[in-house]
C-alpha cells in the first residue's frame, strides 16, 4: 500500500478554445492526500476549480486537454493510461467525479434503479433482477436514504433527495476518491446540511477513503473538510490545515477571500468586509511572476519581476508569496505595509527563489521550493 | 464609507413608511388546485433602510418581489406608496411607479439584452430619467460617474456587450444602472447568489453606499440569512407565502423566536461554531418535489 | 454577430447548401443569356429525344466530305428496330440451318444480324404458320436488300424546263460526310422538348427561377404571419393568447393542404397566377411558425432582461422589437429556409392536381410535372420531360434543409 492515496504532482491542464488559443486553466498543481483526509479547494470563479476536479479524473475529452504531470491513487499512476480502459476500470472504482448541475442530469423518464443497473453494467458486473433490487436496498439503507427512491422518476425527488440520490449512485463501487464539486450549492440550507452529512458519512464508514470539496462558500468548506486549498488562476496559492487556512490565512489573496466570509454571528455587522479588486489575469497568457500581483495590496517591485515558487513554512502549510512567513503571519488584510514599516521596503525571501529570470523565458517556472 | 458613517445611518429616525403592503396575496390557479404563493402578508418599508426578506426556494419571496415590482398582478389586499393606494392603471402611472421602484436580478446573465451594448444600457436609463436630449458629452460624465461609483472605468466599457464582463462586474453594471436612476426604493431579488464570495462582499458595499448616500430604502431578497444579518436592518423571514418572523436584525438573528428561523440559523454553517450534524429536525419531506411556487 | 456569420459560412453542412442554391440561382439568371425566343416557345413536336438537332436541307446544301468510313453496317443497323432483329434471329432458329446466330444479341448486334439475315435467307425454305406470318420475313427480307441496294441518293428539285420535270440538284453517295458546323440551322436540345415541342431545359430553368419565386413569397408571407401571431400571442398573453392560440390550433388541426385544395379551387381559374397561388400558399403555412414563436416568446417574456426593460417603462412594441425578436431571429430565419422550400413543394402538390397557377406564358416546376403526368410522358418514355423537374425540386428541398441543419449546428451548438 502506497503511503498516500492520491498524489498529484506538477499536474498541467489546458482547454482549447474554437480558435485554438490555449486557456491554462490547470496550471501546476502538486498535493497528496492520506486516506481518510479531505481536501477542500477554494476560489474565485474562473480560477480553475472545477477544471482541476475533472482534470484529477485523468480522463480527458475535448475541449480538455493534458498536458504534463502525473496523477498516482494508491500507487496505481492514471495519466497515461488508454482512456478506454480507464473508464472501465478507474473511474467510478477509483476515483468518481459528481459535476455541479449532476442532479439535472438525471433522465427524468428513467427509474433510479435503472441508472443503478447502468453503473454496474458500465463495470461488467452483472446482477438479475432480485439481486441487483437487494444490493441497491443495502447500499441506501447504509447512506440513510429511504429505499423507495429506487422505483422513482427523477422528477419525483426534491432537489436534495436527487442530490443525495446521485451522490450514492456514483459512490456504489465504493470510490478510493470522491470529487464534489459545488454539490450543495443549488440547494436550499437544509438540504444543503443533509447532503454534506450524507459526504461526510461515506468517509466515516470508509464507503470512499479520500474526498475532494469543492466550493466558493468558505464557511461550508471550513465545516467539511480537514484542509483548505485557495486556488488562484490555475494554482494553489495557499494550502493547509482548515482552521489556519481560515483564521491565520498566509497569502495576502488568501487572507482577502477569508476576509469575505459572511455568517449569522453577533459582531458580523461591525466588521468590514474585505473585497479585492481587479479580476484575475487572463488565463490565456498567465503572468510569469506572481499571478496574484497586479490586485495584491502589498506588492513589492520585485513581484513583478521574479517567478514565485511554491514554499512551505514552518508548519509545513504550502504558500506562493514571496514576503517572508513571519511577515506574512503579521500582515492583516486591512494593514498598509507600509505604515508598519515606514519607508522601509519588506525584504523579500529572494534568496529561496531558484530561477529569477525575466518574462518570456518560455518556463512558466513552477520549480517546487523548500 | 468608515464604520462610523454607517453607524449613524442606523441610528436615524426609521419613521417615514415609504411602502406598505396590506394583506397582499397572490394565487395561481383556481378552486381545489389554487395555490397561495403569497398567503396575506403584511409589511412596511421606511425610508432608508434595508429590509431583507429570507426564506428558502419556494417561499414566495420572488413573487412578493415581483408584486411589489408591478411585474405580476396582485390577487388580494393592497399596495400603499406613502399612504395612498399605488395608482397604477395608465401607462403614465406606471412609469412614474417605477421611477420610483427598481430592481437588480438574480442571474446577471439573464438580466441583459445580449445584443445591446453597454453604453445602451445605460443611455436607456439617461432617457429613463428624461434627458433623452442631453448632449453626448454630458451623458458621458453621467454615465462615466455612474461606472466609478461601481468600481467600473466607463471608458473600458465603451462598445463592448454586458456579457464580455465577469458576472461579478455585470451585477457592478446593474448597480450602475440603478445609481442613475435613483429610485426611492431597489429591490434586489439574491444580487449575490450567482456570484462568487469576493464579488459577493462588493456588492453588498455598494448596497450599503446606495443607502447611505442616496437614502434608498433596499428590500433585499435572499436565501442566506448570513448575508441578510450582514446587510439589513429589518429582517423579514418567509416561509411558504408567509412571514413567520420579522423585527430587527438583531432580534431575529440573535434571539429568534420562531422555530423556523432557528433551524434556518442552525442550518448555516458557521466558521466560530461547530456545525452540528447530528440533529434529525430538518423536515422529511423529501419525497416532494420542488412545490408550485415561483422563485 | 459578425462571428456568428463567420461560423455560419464556416460550417459545411450551410456551405454546401448554400453553394447549390447559389449555383441554382446563377443558372437561372444565366443560362436564359445564351437562349434564343421566350422559354415556352414551341419549337418542336411532342417530347423529342435530348440531343443536336440539325436541319436536313442544311446537310444537302452543306460542303460534303467523301470519306473511307465504313458505313453500311452502320446504316443498316440503325434502320433496324430491335424488334426486327428479333424476327431475323427467330427466322433462323425456325429455319433450322445450320447458322451461328445463338451468340447475337438482338439489342447490341444489329449489323451483324443483318449480314447473317441477307447471306442466309432463302424464301424457298417453309416454316410453319400463317402465311401472313411467313409474308412478315419476305416483307423484311425486301426492306433491308433495299437498304443494301442503295447506292445513293440523288436529291432533285421541280424544275418545268427539264423533260422529266426534275432537276438533280446533287448526288449523295453513302460514304458522303458533312460538318455538322457546316449547317447553319441547328438546335441542341439539353434535355429534349416535352409535350408541347418547348424546349425543356430552357423552360426548366425558367420554371426553377418561378418556383423559387413562389417559395420566397409564400415564405415572406407564412413567417411574417406566424412571427406577428407568435410574438403578439407570446408576448401580450391573456386573452389576446387565448384567441391567437385559439385561431393557430385550429390552423394546425384541419390538414393545411386540404385548406390549400379549397382556397385554390375557389379561385377562378383566371385569376389564378403564380403570385395568387404564392399567396394562398403563405396563408396556409404560417401556424407552425407561430406556434414556435410563441413558446419561445412565452419563455423569454419571462427572462430578466424583458422585465427591467418593462421597470424601465418602454411599451410593450419596442420590448418586443429590441428584447425578444432578436433572440427569435435566427430560429426565425431557420423556419423561414424550411417555409420557402415547403412552399415550393406545396405548389408543385397544387400544380399536379390542377389547381396550381393558370398560365400559358409561365412555367413552374409543378406546372411542368403536371404537364408531363397529363401527356403521359412517364408512359412513352420520355424521362427527359419530368425527370430533370423532379430532381430541381429534390435538389431546392435538400440545399435548404442543409443549410436550416447548418443554422441549427451554429445556433444550438448543444445539439452537436
Amino acid at each position: 500500500m502506497a503511503d498516500y492515496i492520491l498524489e498529484v504532482n506538477d499536474l498541467k491542464t489546458r482547454y482549447v478554445t474554437r480558435f485554438r488559443e490555449n486557456v491554462y486553466a490547470v496550471d501546476g498543481v502538486s498535493f497528496k492526500l492520506k486516506e481518510g483526509e479531505t481536501l477542500g479547494i477554494a476560489g474565485e470563479s474562473g480560477c480553475g476549480k472545477s477544471t482541476l476536479a475533472m482534470s484529477l479524473m485523468g480522463y480527458y475529452f475535448p475541449p480538455l486537454h493534458y498536458t504534463s504531470g502525473s496523477i498516482i491513487i494508491d500507487g496505481r499512476e492514471i495519466t497515461g493510461e488508454d482512456p478506454e480502459v480507464l473508464r472501465r476500470t478507474a473511474l467510478g472504482t477509483e476515483i468518481a467525479y459528481i459535476p455541479q448541475a449532476a442532479m439535472n442530469a438525471l433522465n427524468p423518464t428513467r427509474k433510479i434503479i435503472k441508472y443503478i443497473n447502468d453503473v454496474l453494467v458500465a463495470h461488467n458486473i452483472r446482477l438479475n433482477k432480485k439481486e441487483l433490487r437487494e444490493m441497491a436496498e443495502e447500499r441506501l439503507r447504509l447512506v440513510n436514504l429511504p429505499v423507495e427512491v429506487l422505483d422513482r422518476y427523477p422528477v419525483e425527488l426534491s432537489g436534495g433527495m436527487k442530490q443525495r440520490t446521485v451522490i450514492a449512485i456514483s459512490s456504489l463501487l465504493s470510490p478510493k476518491i470522491l470529487i464534489a464539486d459545488e454539490p450543495s450549492s443549488a440547494l436550499d440550507v437544509s438540504s444543503q446540511k443533509l447532503v454534506i452529512k450524507m459526504l461526510l458519512d461515506l468517509i466515516d464508514k470508509g464507503l470512499v477513503k479520500s474526498m475532494i470539496f469543492i466550493t466558493h462558500e468558505l464557511p461550508l468548506l471550513y465545516n467539511v473538510t480537514k484542509k483548505i486549498a485557495v486556488m488562484y488562476a490555475g494554482q494553489f496559492v495557499e494550502l493547509g490545515p482548515a482552521h489556519e487556512s481560515v483564521f491565520e490565512p498566509l497569502h495576502p489573496y488568501a487572507k482577502g477571500l477569508m476576509g469575505s466570509i459572511i455568517v449569522p454571528s453577533e459582531g458580523i455587522r461591525d466588521e468590514h468586509l474585505v473585497a479585492i479588486p481587479g479580476t484575475p489575469p487572463n488565463l490565456k497568457a498567465p503572468p510569469q511572476h506572481c499571478r496574484f500581483a497586479a490586485r495584491c495590496k502589498f506588492r513589492q517591485p520585485l513581484c513583478d519581476s521574479v517567478v514565485v515558487p511554491e514554499r512551505f513554512a514552518s508548519d509545513g502549510r504550502l504558500f506562493r508569496c514571496l514576503l517572508p512567513e513571519a511577515v506574512l503571519r503579521e500582515l492583516k488584510y486591512e494593514d498598509q505595509i507600509k505604515s508598519k514599516q515606514e519607508d522601509a521596503e519588506v525584504e523579500l525571501d529572494v534568496n529561496i527563489i531558484p530561477f529569477a529570470g525575466d518574462n518570456g523565458d518560455g518556463d512558466s517556472g513552477k520549480e517546487s521550493g523548500g | 464609507m468608515t464604520e462610523t458613517d454607517r453607524v449613524k445611518v442606523k441610528r436615524r429616525e426609521l419613521t417615514d413608511t415609504f411602502l406598505e403592503g396590506k394583506n397582499m396575496s397572490k394565487v395561481y390557479g383556481m378552486g381545489r388546485k389554487a395555490n397561495r404563493a403569497v398567503d396575506n402578508v403584511n409589511f412596511k418599508f421606511r425610508r432608508g433602510e434595508i429590509v431583507s426578506i429570507v426564506g428558502e426556494s419556494g417561499s414566495g419571496k420572488t413573487t412578493l418581489a415581483k408584486m411589489i415590482l408591478g411585474l405580476t398582478s396582485i390577487t388580494e389586499g393592497q399596495l400603499e406608496v406613502h399612504g395612498q393606494p399605488r395608482a397604477f392603471g395608465t401607462t403614465a402611472e406606471k412609469r412614474e411607479y417605477w421611477k420610483n421602484i427598481q430592481a437588480i436580478f438574480q442571474d446577471p446573465f439573464s438580466t441583459y439584452n445580449v445584443f445591446s451594448k453597454i453604453d445602451k444600457v445605460l443611455l436607456n436609463c439617461i432617457e429613463l430619467r428624461g434627458q433623452k436630449n442631453l448632449p453626448y458629452a454630458q451623458k458621458v460624465e453621467i454615465m462615466t460617474e455612474a461606472c466609478s461609483f461601481v468600481n467600473l472605468r466607463f471608458a473600458e466599457l465603451t462598445n463592448k456587450y454586458p456579457f464580455e464582463l465577469s458576472g461579478g462586474q455585470m451585477q457592478r453594471l446593474m448597480i450602475a444602472r440603478i445609481y442613475i436612476l435613483k429610485p426611492k426604493l431597489l429591490i434586489a431579488d439574491e444580487p449575490t447568489s450567482m456570484v462568487d464570495a469576493c464579488s459577493r462582499a462588493t456588492i453588498l458595499d455598494m448596497l450599503l453606499k446606495l443607502r447611505d448616500e442616496e437614502d434608498m430604502t433596499i428590500v433585499f431578497i435572499t436565501h442566506d440569512i448570513g448575508l441578510a444579518y450582514y446587510v439589513s436592518d429589518t429582517i423579514y423571514i418567509m416561509k411558504s407565502g408567509q412571514f413567520v418572523e420579522q423585527g430587527t436584525s438583531d432580534e431575529v438573528i440573535l434571539n429568534p423566536k420562531s422555530d423556523y428561523t432557528k433551524r434556518l440559523l442552525s442550518d448555516v454553517p458557521s466558521i466560530y461554531e461547530p456545525w452540528d450534524l447530528s440533529s434529525d429536525d430538518v423536515e422529511e419531506d423529501e419525497f416532494a418535489a420542488a412545490s408550485g411556487g415561483d422563485s | 454577430m459578425k462571428h456568428r456569420l463567420r461560423t455560419t459560412f464556416q460550417n459545411t453542412n450551410f456551405l454546401v447548401g448554400f453553394s447549390i442554391l447559389i449555383i441554382l440561382l446563377l443558372l437561372t439568371f444565366v443560362a436564359p443569356l445564351f437562349m434564343q425566343g421566350s422559354p415556352l416557345d414551341m419549337v418542336g413536336t411532342l417530347f423529342n429525344k435530348p440531343g443536336n438537332y440539325v436541319n436536313r436541307m442544311g446537310v444537302i446544301d452543306a460542303p460534303k466530305y467523301p470519306m473511307s468510313i465504313e458505313v453500311d453496317s452502320i446504316r443498316l443497323g440503325a434502320a433496324v428496330s430491335n424488334e426486327e432483329a428479333a424476327q431475323m434471329l427467330e427466322w433462323f432458329e425456325k429455319s433450322e440451318l445450320d447458322i451461328e446466330w445463338k451468340m447475337l444479341n438482338p439489342a447490341k448486334d444489329h449489323a451483324e444480324i443483318v449480314e447473317l439475315f441477307l447471306a442466309n435467307y432463302d424464301d424457298s425454305i417453309r416454316l410453319p404458320g400463317t402465311s401472313a406470318y411467313r409474308k412478315g420475313f419476305t416483307r423484311l427480307y425486301l426492306k433491308v436488300q433495299n437498304l443494301l441496294s442503295a447506292d445513293g441518293y440523288v436529291v432533285q428539285v421541280e424544275d418545268s424546263s427539264s423533260d422529266s420535270g426534275y432537276r438533280e440538284v446533287t448526288k449523295i453517295q453513302s460514304r458522303d460526310f458533312t460538318n455538322v458546323k457546316d449547317v447553319p440551322a441547328r438546335r441542341f436540345f439539353l434535355l429534349g422538348t416535352d409535350n408541347f415541342g418547348r424546349d425543356v431545359f430552357h423552360e426548366l430553368v425558367s420554371a426553377i427561377g418561378n418556383s423559387l419565386m413562389v417559395g420566397l413569397i409564400a415564405g415572406s408571407i407564412a413567417t411574417t404571419i406566424g412571427l406577428l401571431i407568435g410574438l403578439t400571442s407570446g408576448y401580450v398573453g391573456g386573452w389576446v393568447d387565448n384567441l391567437l392560440t385559439f385561431v393557430t390550433n385550429m390552423f394546425t388541426v384541419i390538414p393545411s393542404f386540404v385548406i390549400l385544395i379549397l382556397l385554390s379551387y375557389s379561385i377562378s381559374s383566371s385569376s389564378r397566377s403564380i403570385v395568387v397561388v404564392a399567396f394562398v400558399i403563405g396563408l396556409t403555412a404560417w401556424p407552425w411558425t407561430a406556434r414556435s414563436v410563441r413558446s419561445q416568446t412565452l419563455t423569454l417574456k419571462n427572462r430578466d432582461h424583458v422585465n427591467i426593460s418593462r421597470l424601465s417603462g418602454f411599451g410593450t412594441v419596442r420590448i418586443i422589437v429590441t428584447d425578444i425578436l432578436p433572440y427569435v431571429l435566427s430560429y426565425v430565419v431557420m423556419a423561414y429556409i424550411l417555409q420557402i422550400s415547403s412552399a415550393i413543394l406545396a405548389e408543385a402538390q397544387l400544380s399536379m392536381l390542377g389547381l396550381g397557377p393558370s398560365t400559358t406564358t409561365h412555367a413552374t416546376l409543378g406546372l411542368m410535372l403536371s404537364w408531363s403526368m397529363q401527356f403521359q410522358a412517364p408512359l412513352s418514355g420520355a424521362w427527359w420531360a419530368f425527370i430533370p423537374v423532379v430532381l430541381s425540386i429534390a435538389l431546392i428541398s435538400f440545399s435548404m434543409n442543409l443549410m436550416n441543419t447548418g443554422l441549427d449546428q451554429v445556433f444550438n451548438p448543444t445539439l452537436r
